[in-house]
């Protein structure tokens, strides 16, 4: 049986994870090759397949909102990982934690003294206006002043080599539990090679946010829970997973009540209180006496409980308002701004369509742009410029036209690849990273991420939603 | 723990008892059916006729038939008790408790899943196929069975299992009997005959008793099989060895073994006690059928209350 073979691989165009533009490897993939090059592309195959069996037996599966209830996919996780060396990881460690660190000010700031609006840092008709703005949270300080617990920031590196950060994600980041199962798996994939590279190990993930969530209450043993749409929501999985893991008791929004401003599960011996909850569920859905009315996620009273202190969410609610992509555009200045410091991780340049000069830009450029709608996620809403159509260019310059405070634009990013299988070839296919972090008594990174991989040939849209997989991103300890 | 959650746990195991049982009564019919003049309707209905659901089937087919009624109990989609129906249901409640199983157990019920997933796809069943269906539900289950007595602590969670199960498997051995005794006794073969010898041996085999029948009975009467499986304490698909167990589990979810202190733990003492005082002929006298009849509706009343004493928790706002 033939050995595999790279020879032919394509790694021109693009920014290659494992190898440079004349095919060399590259240090960090170094180990990796040497260990697939002793295999054939039959056995790595079986590999695959085993792996793939491994997820469904797992129950890793999700509803994708488009179909039909009943059909279940797996986000196939693809067996070669993401390879970072160590000093990559703490560059991006710590252009993470600043990151987070400021925009955790910023929510802070603007939800009370509002100081980065009075000094015109960004202005405030950016901020009043933006859908996720809660009106209900001025004045108010959550425990310990943290607003974003939990962090699941998706960057991109381009063709220069360099880290971007794309979006914060600070509202539910989802996907934690690919992270750590796909972990599990390729440990039964590539056992030796844990141990001669030196992967740091990302399995105490559970055990910090536990922690994280504990810390935010005076109780000594707080009652935690994980708060789940149920189980037709797409990331049911990981909610059930997470509760299982931390010893948390994963509850609906059904099954709490809210008395006298205190919230309580309903329990087989009546109620019990509940101090913390790490919910799943978006904010308008959380509470429908202050929010959606037609909410059957939530439960009433939820939020004035939240409000006068007796229990804690987490995310705080109206952490969007950073994940608004307008208000993106400006997180260089809110670093400077707060910290004192300069960016360390760079943003993706970033056209307000809602300032004249840059709309102009975009209306003349649109073919050569991303356009996003500033209030969604999940690769729903954009537009890519050159994969377009001129119908589509022209719908989406009349949404702007009509609605310009919704959209910005992004130069189309190459992203970087990672050699990834293809039936019975092995070609570079686009990434992004998304690492997670954990801000309790300090911020945490987890050393590793979900790397989503685009599978369809060519793509560059990795959502799971969209035909995207995963791939294990294992951090090197050198 | 949350009623929802405890609720959940209870009907996941009766959705998993009931898909075995359905399991083995159709593979032993099968078996059974192999050595007897070929009689579709007087093989075939008999069995739907004992989970209950004959209307349901009478309005999507005219008459009795094997292939039918083996696609109708194993797969049909319109059937809420079907095999694919209760192991479907089984999943996504372990799903939804998902924190209260362990990832054995859940592991296995994903499994089963897919198990009778692929076999309502298939195109094409011929009986090889069928038999080898139902051992493989019957093996999943039992494993099931077992994985969840090794791997999960015996806290509220565990015991509302077993209430689910018992009540369940009860509830079943009940049925076979009642159906496959009636009709047995007014079938036209002389009672004593090879052909009722294997009838007889297919009703304890439906329940899988036969074995513990024969080393504690020896010879197949009619009076002594309804005894075995109404009354026999040890058996542990009797009526009388599930109510025992139920309970058992009963009495610590409530807290308190003398009386009782909700209308779930009266009932269902009640009924056991009935029938730890009661002998056989006094239920032959009585009428077996109208007897058993009285134990599933007795039944399903303890289930109501389980229902009312710990799922649905009214809380006064």
């Amino acid at each position: 049986m033939s050995k595999l073979d790279f020879s032919a691989y394509d790694s021109k165009g693009f920014y290659d994870e494992m190898f440079d533009q004349n095919n060399t490897v590259r240090p960090n993939y170094k180990l990796f090759l040497e260990r697939l090059q002793k295999m054939s592309q039959r056995k790595l195959n079986n590999l695959q397949y085993a792996t793939d069996r491994a997820q469904l037996s797992l129950g890793m599966t999700f509803n994708v909102y488009s179909d039909n209830a009943g059909i279940e996919r797996i986000l196939p996780l693809d067996i070669i990982p993401r390879i970072i060396d160590n000093t990559e990881w703490t560059h991006l460690e710590k252009g993470l934690q600043q990151r987070i660190k400021a925009l955790n000010l910023f929510i802070q700031d603007i939800y009370n003294d509002q100081k980065v609006l009075k000094d015109k840092i960004i202005p405030k008709e950016m901020i009043f206006s933006s859908v996720s703005y809660l009106k209900e949270l001025e004045g108010f300080k959550p425990p310990k002043d943290i607003w974003c617990h939990i962090t699941g920031s998706d960057l991109i590196k381009g063709g220069d080599g360099q880290y971007y950060v794309l979006e914060d994600n600070l509202r539910c980041p989802s996907g934690v539990s690919y992270m750590l199962e796909n972990r599990e798996i390729l440990k039964r994939t590539f056992p030796e090679l844990f141990e001669t590279l030196g992967v740091k190990p990302v399995y105490n993930y559970t055990h910090i946010l536990r922690d994280t969530l504990e810390y935010l209450s005076d109780d000594e043993k707080p009652t935690v829970v994980v708060l789940t749409p149920g189980i037709y929501n797409s990331a049911y999985f990981e909610h059930s997973y997470l509760a299982q893991q931390m010893g948390a008791e994963l509850v609906e929004g059904r099954d709490l009540i809210v008395k006298d401003d205190v919230v309580y599960m309903i329990t087989t011996n009546g109620l019990k209180r509940v101090d913390v909850i790490y919910r799943r569920v978006d904010d308008e859905f959380i509470d429908p006496q202050v929010f959606n009315k037609n909410s059957l996620l939530g439960t009433p009273g939820l939020f004035k409980a939240y409000l006068k202190g007796n229990v804690t969410l987490v995310n705080a609610p109206g952490t969007g308002v950073v994940d608004d992509k307008a208000v993106y555009a400006y997180i260089p200045r809110i670093i400077k701004y707060y910290l004192g410091e300069d960016m360390i991780l760079p943003n993706v340049k970033t056209y307000i369509c809602d300032e004249e000069q840059d709309r102009k830009y975009v209306i003349e450029n649109i073919h050569n742009l991303v356009i996003k709608q500033t209030d969604a996620s999940g690769g729903y809403g954009m537009l890519i410029g050159p994969k377009s159509t001129k119908n589509e260019q022209e719908e989406f310059i009349a949404k702007i036209k009509h609605n310009p405070r919704n959209y910005i634009a992004q130069p189309m990013i190459n992203l970087s690849r990672v050699p990834t299988i293809k039936d019975d070839t092995i070609e570079g296919c686009h990434v992004d990273l998304r690492p997670y972090a954990l801000y309790g008594e300090d911020i945490k990174i987890i050393p590793g991420a979900l790397t989503r991989v685009a599978l369809k040939k060519g793509s560059i849209v990795v959502n799971s939603s969209q035909g995207g997989g995963s791939k294990d991103t294992w951090v090197l300890n050198s | 723990m949350l009623g929802r959650v405890a609720n959940t746990i209870y009907w996941m195991n009766r959705y998993l008892e009931r898909a075995e049982n359905y399991a083995r009564f159709m593979d032993v019919n099968f078996n059974l059916s192999l050595e007897l003049p070929p009689n579709e309707e007087e093989q075939w209905k008999p069995l739907v006729v004992i989970t209950g659901d004959w209307p349901l089937y009478e309005s999507l087919h005219t008459k009795a038939e094997k292939n039918k009624i083996i696609y109708f109990m194993a797969f049909e989609e319109q059937n809420p008790n079907s095999i694919y129906n209760c192991i479907v249901n089984a999943r996504e409640n372990a799903r939804s408790v998902r924190t209260e199983i362990t990832k054995e157990v859940w592991e296995q019920i994903n499994a089963l899943y897919y198990l009778v997933k692929a076999g309502s796809e298939k195109k094409k069943r011929n009986d090889a196929d069928l038999r080898q269906f139902f051992t493989e539900i019957k093996n999943g289950c039992q494993l099931l069975y077992g994985m969840y007595d090794a791997t999960i602590s015996r806290t509220e969670g565990w015991n509302f299992a077993k209430l689910g199960q018992f009540i369940e498997r009860a509830d079943k051995t009940s049925r076979v009997l009642d159906v496959k005794y009636y009709f047995l006794l007014s079938s036209p073969n002389k009672v004593g005959s090879t052909l009722d010898l294997i009838q007889w041996a297919a009703l304890l085999k439906s329940v899988s008793a036969y074995d513990m029948y024969r080393k504690k009975h020896g010879k197949l009467t009619s009076s002594s099989i309804a005894e075995f499986l109404i009354l026999d304490r040890e058996f542990p698909r009797s009526i009388l060895n599930c109510l025992i167990r139920a309970e058992q589990s009963i009495i610590t979810l409530s807290g308190s073994s003398s009386g009782f202190s909700n209308s779930a733990q009266k009932q269902l003492g009640a009924l056991k006690a009935q029938l730890e005082y009661v002998d056989i002929d006094d239920i032959i006298i009585q009428g077996i059928h109208e007897y058993l009849d009285d134990i599933q509706l007795k039944l399903n009343g303890i289930s109501t209350a389980i229902y009312e004493a710990f799922f649905a928790i009214e809380v006064t706002h």
